[in-house]
């Protein structure tokens, strides 16, 4: 019963989680740069105003790309919110994000298109890390199983520290947060435009944005894994860590500028190898 | 019992039919009775494999055991080696290549002596079991259909390119040989038999590399010919140390016997035969061919053969430094030329690349050598064979309509050739998305990389994965943009190779759909005769997991599809920067004249181009195989 409870929770309730996120992420971005910022439920309106705008787009394949990125994201968080295998959940995620590329790239846009080849090169850049995450896990709790490695005597992250620092470098790009937002950011400085949205507007911009909140809920329940035990306190830590990660990525945004590829693909699979590799080297050891 | 018996009498029928044909092709002088020939003898091969499958499944699926005594087959055999090494001698005085004379004499000459000095005690020579008859579907079934598919390309390949003179009574008459040569080598289980069979491959894939006679065409065959001659050398050798020391040229005692020595030379074989590094240039320089040839010998089967004999050897491989060996050589493989497929922008030579990484996880997992390892090696063979046999025609078709096969002429593919370009997607979909067959593969192997404490190959897989998925994804996304443009572009694909096309394209999503009976009947028995036991590797809850994917993936967009199907949206022009000119294809420059849009693929040239990869690519590997090689067989020595 418990998983049913979880996903249908999820699938409710991580949109209205994302959009608080973002919206404190705008708050406490304009703190840090002593600014006012627009209130806490801003992307609560920016969403309603696009899905009442008026439908333009440049193709009729394009939304049906969009909605298929949303569901894919949908169904990836479901999997890990039910405690299904997080390889798998991982490989799903992949999935979803081709659709969004297909989605810019399929209206033959140049400045879409840039951005579908950018986030190409961002999805090589974090897969290795997504992939030895999971091998983590397996090594230091035994098991791909979500619902198993939930209910392990001790926090996973005292086997695999490397692999949760790894896993905040790689989420910047997820979050497209500076200094790795190559394919679209959030901020209207992009010198190619929007990126990989830049053929979106209205509904289906909105699309994409609720998507992106589901994302963000992902990757936070992904962060919470590496804390929840089997004891109850583990639950009211998780939630903190997962606070403390989106305030560092939001920190990390504001003090840094973007990368080019190149620095972005060379430091992401450096620090793979630092951090995830090593610490599996180790669990590999000691196993 | 009610138990039948085998038509084993088939067996012999089996690889005598595409003999028959390959004697009957040279001599039919007009197109289209060659093409009825090649029809009707394409029908046969399947039929016979289907009759020779069905009658073994009906007796129970046993391991058979065939022909004990054949003194005057050996006989013939004998003669057909030293026929082939008469040929290599000619040919390479013709051309001037002289070493590899010295190869091929060495082989034959070690063969002679070894046949002479120790003559092996008569024992069976032929074996029937479940890895056997998966090799014979694969070849029969996959290779009727793409000799189907030459029909009609070869046809619109001549037209295309006047310049080569047509062949092409030899070139089926090569594909119809190799196929008999393929079902001999996968049946033999006495190592001479198999090395008859191997040898007669190497020669028919130098005769079709070298097919149009230009100058590279012949440069890479001799290529091809003296690194698969290096292996064919290697399997010499393990046969007379196996003779020698053992008494047996059985392959099945060789393993059982763990004799160290036969088994490294036999894994060098399956290596050069598998294009791994350092031997995989000749499978990049083997695309000159026509593309049936690349699809058949090149990707579906002539290159499995590599993997079948490593898969053969495992249980041997198994936690050995020669294991060891192979497994690093194939993850290395893995990585390297997924990492060098992403800088190609020539259609083929990103397949050649692909087949060379995904043959190098299979023999990694060979290598490795472990029950679940092997499981997710005979997988990955199939899906592979499979996917990529119909993506080699998908290509040469596209080829043949466009006239080129640059990824980058495939801009907006989507919109001129719609048919094709559906059979491509659900090629590279198969390839690299979950949950299709090759990335479901990819998974257990990593969980039996782990399994098996060998994370280096788990790294290996985790890097090679990311760069896999870029070239992909590129190529797709190309493959998609709804770009129009003026050049009309006629679709001239024949029924046929659209035939062979949609079968594959219609096999591989079945093969997804079918994928917990493809395990549990076809791969666990597979297993359980390599190792003598054999446990569930996914359980079924994975499975579930699984078929909730497949089902998402096939149902969303179409759901997404109906539902977006009534909305109304009003269609506007892209933001091209400069004004759009309306049609989203020219657009005003700072000149204010119209320009037309160019949209370029990324291909990281300067970081992943085979420039910089593939030499240091090939120093490591061969550096590691010497040392190696030295190591296992001085200590054994």
């Amino acid at each position: 019963m418990m998983p049913v409870i979880s996903v249908i929770a999820y699938l409710a309730l991580a949109p209205f989680a994302g959009a608080l996120l973002d919206g404190l992420d705008r708050k406490l971005a304009a703190r840090m740069q002593g600014r006012k910022g627009p209130p806490l439920l801003q992307p609560f309106y920016d969403l309603g105003k696009l899905f009442s705008k008026q439908m333009i787009a440049v193709n009729r394949v394009q939304i049906l790309l969009n909605l298929s990125y949303l569901v894919f994201l949908a169904i990836a968080g479901s999997m890990l919110f039910a405690g299904a295998d997080i390889l798998m959940c991982t490989f799903l995620l992949s999935t979803a994000d081709m659709f969004l590329v297909m989605a810019a790239s399929c209206d033959s846009s140049p400045f879409s298109t840039l951005g579908a080849g950018r986030e190409m090169i961002q999805m090589m850049a974090y897969e290795p890390l997504v992939l030895l995450m999971a091998v983590g896990f397996y090594l230091a709790t035994g098991t791909f199983h979500v619902g198993e490695i939930i209910r392990a005597p001790a926090c996973a992250v005292i086997a695999m520290p490397g692999f949760l620092l790894g896993f905040i470098f790689i989420t910047a790009i997820k979050l497209r947060k500076s200094p790795f937002d190559l394919s679209t950011s959030h901020h209207a400085h992009q010198e190619m435009v929007k990126g990989i949205t830049t053929e979106m507007s209205g509904p289906a911009l909105g699309i994409v944005t609720v998507a992106e909140y589901y994302e963000i809920v992902l990757m936070l329940g992904i962060v919470a894994l590496f804390f929840l035990n089997r004891h109850w306190w583990s639950w009211p830590l998780a939630v903190a860590a997962c606070l403390l990660v989106y305030f560092l990525e939001v920190l990390w945004d504001n003090v840094s500028a973007r990368v080019k590829w190149d620095t972005l693909l060379g430091s992401c699979w450096v620090a793979t190898l630092l951090t995830g590799g090593l610490n599996g080297l180790i669990l590999m050891f000691v196993r | 019992m009610g138990m039948q018996i085998v038509p084993f009498w088939l067996v012999p029928i089996l690889i005598l039919w595409p003999v028959l044909a390959a004697a009957v092709l040279p001599l039919v002088r007009s197109a289209r009775a060659r093409g009825v020939v090649v029809y009707a003898a394409a029908a046969g091969v399947m039929a016979l494999a289907a009759a020779l499958l069905g009658g073994w499944l009906a007796a129970g699926a046993p391991v058979i055991t065939l022909y004990a005594d054949t003194g005057g087959v050996d006989h013939l055999m004998l003669a057909g080696e030293l026929f082939l090494m008469a040929l290599i001698i000619v040919l390479s005085v013709r051309y001037r290549q002289y070493p590899v004379i010295l190869l091929s004499a060495a082989q034959t000459g070690l063969l002679l002596y070894t046949e002479q000095t120790w003559p092996a005690a008569g024992a069976f020579h032929m074996q029937i079991d479940c890895l056997t008859m998966l090799m014979c579907v694969i070849a029969a079934f996959v290779g009727g259909f793409i000799c189907i598919y030459a029909v009609g390309y070869m046809k619109a390949y001549h037209r295309h390119h006047a310049e080569y003179a047509d062949r092409s009574g030899f070139f089926f008459s090569m594909l119809f040989l190799f196929l008999g040569a393929m079902f001999g080598l996968v049946l033999s289980e006495n190592l001479i038999w198999m090395y008859f069979f191997w040898e007669v491959t190497s020669v028919i894939s130098f005769l079709l590399i070298g097919y149009t006679r230009t100058e590279e065409a012949v440069h890479n065959s001799f290529r091809a010919l003296w690194m698969n001659l290096l292996g064919g050398l290697g399997f010499a050798i393990a046969i007379a140390v196996a003779s020698a020391t053992l008494g047996t040229v059985q392959l099945g005692e060789v393993v059982a016997a763990r004799a160290v020595i036969p088994i490294a030379m036999l894994s060098l074989a399956g290596l050069t035969k598998s294009a791994q590094l350092p031997f995989s240039s000749w499978l990049l320089g083997a695309m000159v061919a026509p593309t049936p040839s690349s699809a058949l010998l090149h990707s579906a089967t002539m290159v499995k053969a590599g993997v079948y004999l490593l898969i053969r050897l495992a249980p041997a491989l198994a936690g050995s430094a020669t294991g060891m060996t192979v497994a690093f050589i194939g993850g290395f493989t893995f990585i390297a030329a997924s990492m060098m497929a992403i800088a190609q922008n020539d259609g083929k030579k990103v397949l050649a690349f692909s087949t060379v990484s995904n043959l190098g996880l299979i023999v990694a997992c060979a290598g490795i050598g472990a029950e679940e390892t092997i499981w997710a090696a005979v997988l990955l063979m199939i899906f592979h064979s499979v996917s990529k046999s119909m993506l080699f025609q998908a290509v040469g078709a596209i080829e043949n309509c466009l006239g080129s096969r640059d990824i980058e002429s495939m801009h907006g593919l989507l919109l001129r050739l719609p048919a094709l370009t559906y059979i491509m997607g659900v090629g590279i979909a198969g390839m690299y998305l979950a949950p299709f067959g090759m990335l479901i593969s990819k998974w257990v192997a990593l969980r039996a990389f782990v399994d098996a404490d060998n994370y280096l190959l788990v790294i290996f897989i985790a890097y090679g994965s990311a760069t896999t998925m870029l070239y992909w994804a590129k190529w797709l996304c190309k493959l998609v943009a709804l770009h129009r443009t003026k050049e009309q572009v006629t679709d001239v694909t024949h029924r046929d190779q659209y035939l062979s096309m949609l079968v594959h394209a219609g096999s591989t999503l079945l093969l997804c759909l079918l994928f917990p009976l493809l395990a549990t009947r076809v791969v666990d028995p597979i297993i359980m005769e390599l190792f003598g036991e054999a446990h569930d590797v996914l359980s079924m809850s994975v499975l579930t997991t699984m078929a909730v994917m497949l089902v998402s993936v096939i149902f969303v967009p179409a759901l997404m599809f109906l539902i977006t199907r009534s909305a109304h949206s009003q269609i506007v022009p892209i933001y091209m920067g400069g004004a759009n000119e309306g049609d989203n294809t020219y657009f005003v420059n700072s000149y204010g004249e119209p320009e037309h849009l160019y949209l370029s693929n990324w291909y990281l040239r300067f970081d992943f181009g085979m420039r910089r990869l593939m030499r240091p690519s090939v120093i490591v590997a061969t550096g590691v195989l010497v040392v190696m090689l030295c190591v296992i067989v001085g200590g054994a020595v």
